[in-house]
């Protein structure tokens, strides 16, 4: 089974951003980048396909020369090959835009599956993978659980509001992973030597076909830090007391109870 | 947008009932649309049922679409019948709840129709002429503020954020039944199994109330008081990061940047840090309740009230207490458990 795992380098989420002066970005100088935690959970779900019914895993991703650092890090995780689109348009995309870009790559490479993370986590966005499924004239599943492969068509498990859903999707698909899929392994030593030897193919609009960047529809204004939460009322002492208060504060403060 | 635009609403139900969030994108659709339309566009679901019901809360005309091969609810199906809707009428603004389905969905519907799409809107409103979203980015680290440019425009909006709208009875309503062509053959996925998750009658990101453990509950077994607590608040149960990646509670319960986005009234955070990781997924709520042994927890920041003490102490004296209290008040309280009796909510044993 051939598969397509779109992935992207994102800041780590653990470490603090700073807003751009301009309010338009974050502040890149400090800050930690990793590959998007659930796209890590689609790398290795390719992985673990591909040990157990062969095939290869390719990875994509679109962005900046910096991009590429997802890329090697998913071919150290035991990724066969890897698309680098690198464009100045890229820019000006917006999320529809760039899961044009990805399916026009995509299309290129022949395969059985796509998979991607449910969302970034850098944009929260969680639009590009049912959009590249969209472009490629695919079915798609979202957010999924649990994955099984079969002849044609695949078994996805998902969350929904109170609910877990069974799904079977005819093949080839877009999936896009939840956390909880899998664990994700780490890259090992000769993985990471050999995704510094592996060649990775750039592409630019063009190549892939695209001769005028798609007209974003959406437009950034800004970025600002979320209203700052203070901390309100202390309740401390003897246990009957404090609970005795606050079940009277929730009642009749917060009218709450 | 230009100031005259009807706004739709894309209705998601269940039950042949609508969906809280859809009252809420009613809501909102009412203000946004100001003296022009507000559009329903119902597929499935025994779809002319609900007009009553959607034009109590604010729809003019219901657009009801009705086939069995839409429901359940696939991707394929709905993409074509509400894409090819949206197509025909390009509407200003389209408002979809965040959802599972409207997820799904939205991004579909997007690329299809060359839309604008906004996930996550925490806000919606009219500036200038322009549509502008507000949504939470970088794990709630910043707000974005995004505006929409001319065509059709997708606002996805987060769940528990605009109020219901009211129902008044006796508007009238225009239904218009959408005609449905669907091949069976085009549908390529297929619902095989929809089991409900036992323990949750209030989907976590629906409920009005959360009771949330932490690493602080020492261990799946003591889940149990926070079921109890639920019980009586008539609340969801959830939980931050340490207990799914300890096996005490399935995935399922996670609140925080790898789980769930919540913005309840009230959010009860029972031994639980405050790691930014979970602040991420809870702290959009209304009213912030912590409870926590250590006095400089970071949760504590945050908090509207912040309780200092042992949550094994906290957590039977607080149930008795909002016993008490609903006990006295003229409804019983104790009618939403979550968790039947001697159930153990899905979790797997203790030990």
């Amino acid at each position: 089974m051939n598969i397509v795992v779109c992935v992207k380098r994102v800041p780590d989420t653990e470490v603090p951003i700073r807003i751009r002066g301009d309010g338009r970005g974050v502040e890149e100088s400090g800050l930690n980048f990793v590959l998007n935690f659930y796209d890590e959970h689609g790398v290795e779900e390719a992985l673990r396909t591909k040990e157990r019914l062969g095939g290869s895993v390719t990875l994509v991703t679109a962005g900046p020369a910096r991009a590429v650092e997802a890329l090697r890090t998913g071919l150290a995780m035991g990724a066969d090959a890897a698309i680098h689109i690198q464009d100045p348009a890229l820019a000006s995309l917006d999320h529809i835009g760039t899961a044009r870009v990805l399916a026009a790559a995509i299309k290129a490479v022949p395969c059985d599956l796509v998979l991607c993370g449910k969302l970034s986590t850098d944009d929260n966005a969680a639009i590009v993978g049912p959009a590249v499924a969209e472009f490629l004239g695919l079915p798609q599943a979202t957010a999924i659980t649990k994955l099984e492969l079969g002849d044609g068509k695949a078994t996805a498990h998902r969350e929904v509001e109170g609910a877990v859903e069974v799904l079977e999707v005819k093949l080839p698909a877009v999936i896009t992973v939840e956390r909880g899929i899998n664990e994700p392994r780490y890259p090992s030593l000769p993985g990471i030597m050999r995704a510094k030897r592996t060649a990775i193919t750039t592409r630019t609009l063009a190549d892939l076909g695209i001769s005028a960047p798609p007209p974003a529809r959406v437009e950034l204004l800004g970025l600002t830090p979320p209203p700052k939460r203070q901390a309100g009322r202390r309740l401390e002492g003897e246990p009957a007391a404090v609970v005795h208060d606050l079940v009277r504060a929730l009642h009749e403060e917060a009218k709450l109870l | 947008m230009s100031a005259a635009s009807d706004v739709w609403v894309i209705v998601e139900h269940a039950g042949g009932r609508p969906r809280k969030i859809t009252y809420e994108l009613l809501g909102l659709a009412t203000t946004l649309a100001g003296p022009m339309k507000v559009h329903a566009v119902v597929a499935g679901g025994g779809a002319a049922a609900m007009a009553g019901d959607l034009a109590a809360h604010g729809a003019h005309v219901v657009h009801a679409a009705e086939s069995p091969l839409l429901e359940p609810y696939t991707t394929d199906a709905h993409a074509q019948v509400v894409g090819a809707l949206l197509a025909d009428a390009a509407p200003g603004l389209v408002l979809m709840g965040s959802t599972a389905a409207g997820r799904d969905l939205a991004p579909r519907l997007a690329a299809r129709l060359d839309a604008g799409i906004v996930t996550d809107c925490a806000s919606v409103a009219v500036e200038d002429e322009r549509v502008v979203a507000t949504r939470p980015v970088m794990t709630r680290k910043a707000i974005a503020r995004v505006a929409f440019g001319d065509g059709i425009r997708i606002a996805v909006v987060l769940p528990n954020i605009y109020p219901p709208a009211p129902a008044e009875t006796g508007r009238s309503v225009e239904v218009q039944t959408v005609p449905v062509n669907l091949d069976p053959g085009s549908i390529r996925t297929r619902v095989v199994e929809i089991s409900a998750l036992k323990r949750e009658t209030v989907p976590l990101t629906e409920a009005d109330i959360i009771v949330s453990g932490g690493r602080g509950l020492k261990g799946p077994e003591n889940f149990a008081l926070l079921d109890k607590l639920a019980g009586v608040l008539g609340a969801a149960v959830g939980s931050s990061r340490p207990p799914v990646d300890s096996g005490w509670v399935p995935h399922d319960y996670e609140i925080g940047q790898t789980g769930k986005t919540v913005n309840p009234q009230l959010y009860i955070a029972c031994g639980i840090s405050g790691a930014p990781q979970h602040l991420a997924g809870m702290s959009g709520s209304r009213c912030i309740v912590a409870i926590n042994k250590d006095p400089q927890a970071p949760i504590f920041g945050i908090a509207t009230y912040g309780v200092v003490g042992d949550v094994f102490e906290i957590l039977p004296l607080l149930t008795e207490e909002v016993r008490k209290l609903k006990g006295s008040s003229s409804d019983g309280g104790a009618s939403r458990r979550l968790v039947p009796d001697g159930g153990d909510g899905g979790r797997p044993a203790a030990g």
